[in-house]
């Protein structure tokens, strides 16, 4: 009886592994385009110094640090939601809990690639294992981070092993045979005997609880990276725990975004419904008022006890990046409040919408973070060349940023053309209650 | 007692100098062993010099160009050394030598600098003044705790160094320091194609993608000789000298260094930070030239540079007053 109903399923998701139409090419297409100008971008860059981005002796850290903050931020989407979501059963997570780990991963890779772009001395990588030094909160952010990809990995991997196995068995399915072979070499032998459940399944519960313990880390790393310098806008002791929720809210707008998009496309209209995009909805509503707590609780301290730097700082925020302040931290803050806050506005666009402001918002947020700080150092900006004191990231730096979202939306893409987007598996096989496997 | 402390100082002087001929004669020693064979040739002209054994010997000029201590020899420090400088803001009118002679020892590209002149106002009210800021030097250096690889480090004789050659140049270094004080090469410059041999000690020639700063100049310290910067300048402003035998000279006058900041009130910039840092000044008082003498002196290049100074700001707002 179960058997057939997972056959019907894959029946319903073969066609997105099978075919990529007109419009699902020139999609591809067009990403790959971004990709390649990205990598014309970093080539020009390579070749010419770190002269032809916007960074100078001031601001030394610009837009690819800021995306390096936002992809890491939103591995979240996996790690945190679908790592707590696995934790606690809840039954409506599994058709989007797929996307939230293709995210974690995807934006895992993504990001750390920006860290390089801002290395001087790219050929010089080998010298942080080589010199390696401990004390360096870089050092601690390699270690994290690398350990972050494998352990995120590892998770995704588990949570598709079932699918595998359903793919490599279900004959029907019309696939090159080259794409037949690699779904039988990762399924690693899964059959779905009760032992294998038994062994999976505490498997991915050690996972999950690993991964959330992992992410969690890894972003308070990420965040001391800032807060243990002296910087007035950095030196702050709650930047781990408000770069954590900075994170997975950002996470769940992006996973909001995925929902929406590949309901579109894939038609899925019958398993990812609006309770859904409700349920991720709430978790934002949650998250926007934990970070707009955290913003306030930052700002407002610095700005009153208005010790000269912080003054300085608020000054520049205030005046210079006015836009900025209020997109980020009042609109990106209020609107998930508002939208998913009142039952009538809780509709899938009116949601969506909300999650792509709060990207945009959590981007802002990012670079309100890392450069006007460092436009306002302790000593003045003096002395220096008139056009070095303010930052304007310059086309290859945009470049490059483009291509990183190309990248992330190609990966996307091409892991729903291996993988079906939404588990086919567990979304009629898995017992009710977790005691049925283990006392099976 | 004027002619009591004149002597005084003279004296110092001569145990100064006879110290410092001291120091370059060790090392002299050493370098004849490392250099004997490329310069080969003497030039005929000997100098006196003192050697570890207390004799002293004459060895020709040439001899005494130093090689450069390589990495290695670099990461320990000048031993039983514990160099410290201090800076008179009562002197100091933006002259802008120690600025130049700095950026043409170190073989630096015109418009990067490592010394850096700040036109200061503490607050609205209070007096602007010239402020120039090496690399302070810490005994508890940000710089050196954040690297990841080590390439910048703290050294016996107080100096903090970059090993260019090590260097993968994240910049993190540059965003712990709170003294904006390092620079990073944002692009290949001629003068790093020199073909002398590298030493972090010299700073010379120049990485491209890597941070590099004041270096206090320690290779001119070992051949017993000020700092460019120190030397430099016309007012005698900076001094340099060691913590430890209680000693800064600027060339002209020398000091009891401790005397030096008890007498004239020295202080630390920010050492609230807790850096602790190893340049001292001495507050501008009694001030031997007006600050407006400083920047009207000035190219109009460098002018531009103070523009969002409230002191150019005031004097702009008046001149279109008027």
């Amino acid at each position: 009886m179960s058997k057939t109903t997972t056959d019907d399923l894959m029946r319903e998701f073969a066609p997105q592994l099978e075919h990529t139409g007109l419009k699902g090419k020139i999609w591809i297409a067009l990403l790959f385009t971004l990709v390649l100008l990205g990598i014309f971008a970093l080539y020009w860059q390579v070749s010419r110094g770190h002269i032809v981005t916007g960074m100078r002796d001031n601001v030394v850290w610009g837009v690819y640090i800021v995306n390096f903050i936002f992809f890491m931020g939103i591995s979240y989407a996996g790690a945190l939601i679908s790592g707590t979501l696995h934790l606690f059963h809840a039954e409506w997570r599994k058709p989007i809990i797929r996307m939230a780990e293709f995210i974690t991963v995807i934006s895992l890779l993504i990001g750390p690639l920006y860290i390089m772009l801002c290395i001087g001395r790219l050929d010089r990588l080998p010298n942080l294992i080589l010199f390696g030094r401990i004390q360096s909160p870089i050092t601690w952010d390699v270690i994290a981070i690398s350990t972050d990809i494998i352990g995120c990995f590892i998770f995704l991997y588990l949570a598709v092993l079932r699918d595998l196995g359903k793919l490599r068995d279900f004959s029907e399915l019309k696939v090159p045979s080259w794409q037949k072979k690699l779904y039988k070499i990762l399924a690693l032998g899964y059959e779905g005997k009760p032992e294998q459940q038994i062994r999976l399944k505490r498997a991915t519960d050690i996972m999950a609880g690993m991964v959330i313990a992992i992410a969690i880390i890894v972003y308070s790393v990420l965040a001391w990276i800032f807060s243990v310098t002296l910087q007035p806008g950095w030196h702050s002791t709650i930047f781990g725990p408000y770069f954590v929720i900075a994170a997975v809210y950002s996470g769940s707008g992006v996973l909001i975004v995925a929902m929406y998009v590949f309901r579109k496309v894939y038609h899925l209209e019958k398993h990812i419904t609006v309770k859904h995009f409700i349920n991720v909805g709430v978790i934002m509503l949650v998250l926007a008022a934990f970070f707009g707590y955290f913003t306030f609780s930052e700002y407002l301290t610095k700005w009153y006890g208005s010790e000269k730097n912080d003054e300085q700082l608020i000054r520049i925020l205030f005046k210079d990046y006015y836009f900025f302040f209020i997109f980020s931290n009042y609109v990106g803050v209020l609107m998930p409040l508002i939208v998913v806050g009142f039952k009538k506005l809780r509709t899938i666009n009116n949601i969506t919408i909300t999650a792509v402001v709060v990207i945009i918002a959590l981007w802002m947020n990012r670079y309100l973070i890392v450069v006007p700080t460092l436009e306002s150092p302790y000593l003045p900006i003096q002395d220096a060349r008139a056009a070095w004191a303010h930052y304007s990231a310059t086309w290859v730096e945009w470049t490059l940023t483009l291509g990183g979202v190309a990248s992330f939306c190609l990966f996307f893409t091409l892991a729903s053309k291996l993988i079906p987007i939404v588990q086919v598996s567990e979304l009629k096989e898995e017992p009710k209650e977790p005691a049925d496997i283990y006392l099976r | 007692m004027s002619e009591e402390k004149h002597k005084d100082n003279n004296s110092r002087r001569r145990f100064l100098k006879l110290g410092l001929l001291a120091g370059a004669g060790t090392v002299a020693t050493g370098a004849l062993l490392a250099t004997g064979k490329s310069h080969a040739e003497g030039s005929g002209e000997t100098v006196k010099v003192l050697t570890t054994s207390g004799e002293v010997m004459e060895v020709d000029k040439n001899f005494l160009t130093l090689a450069p201590v390589d990495r290695k020899e670099s990461h320990e420090g000048i031993p039983g050394r514990k160099f410290v400088m201090v800076i008179d803001l009562a002197k100091c009118k933006n002259a802008r030598k120690c600025v130049e002679s700095c950026q043409k020892g170190h073989n630096l590209p015109k418009g990067e600098e490592f010394m850096k002149v700040y036109l200061m106002q503490d607050s609205e009210k209070s007096a602007p003044y010239w402020f120039p800021k090496p690399c302070y030097h810490c005994d508890n250096p940000q710089c050196v705790s954040v690297c990841p690889v080590g390439a910048t480090y703290k050294r016996s004789d107080g100096i903090v160094l970059i090993d260019n050659e090590r260097c993968i140049g994240c910049k993190f270094c540059m965003t712990g320091c709170p003294y904006s004080t390092r620079v990073f090469a944002w692009k290949h410059e001629e003068a790093f194609d020199s073909k002398q041999p590298y030493s972090p000690e010299k700073g010379v020639p120049g990485v491209e993608g890597t941070v590099s700063k004041c270096d206090f100049c320690p290779d001119l310290a070992r051949e017993g000789k000020l700092p460019y910067c120190a030397s430099a300048c016309p007012m005698g402003v900076i001094f340099f000298g060691d913590i430890d035998e209680d000693v800064v000279t600027n060339g002209v006058d020398t000091f009891k260094f401790s005397e030096l900041i008890r007498d004239r009130a020295g202080y630390q910039y920010l050492e609230n930070l807790g850096t602790r840092p190893n340049v001292y000044y001495l507050p501008p008082v009694d001030r031997q030239f007006p600050v407006d003498r400083g920047y009207e002196s000035l190219d109009e290049d460098i002018k531009a540079r103070y523009d969002n100074t409230p002191y150019v700001k005031n004097r702009k707002n008046k001149e279109k007053k008027s």
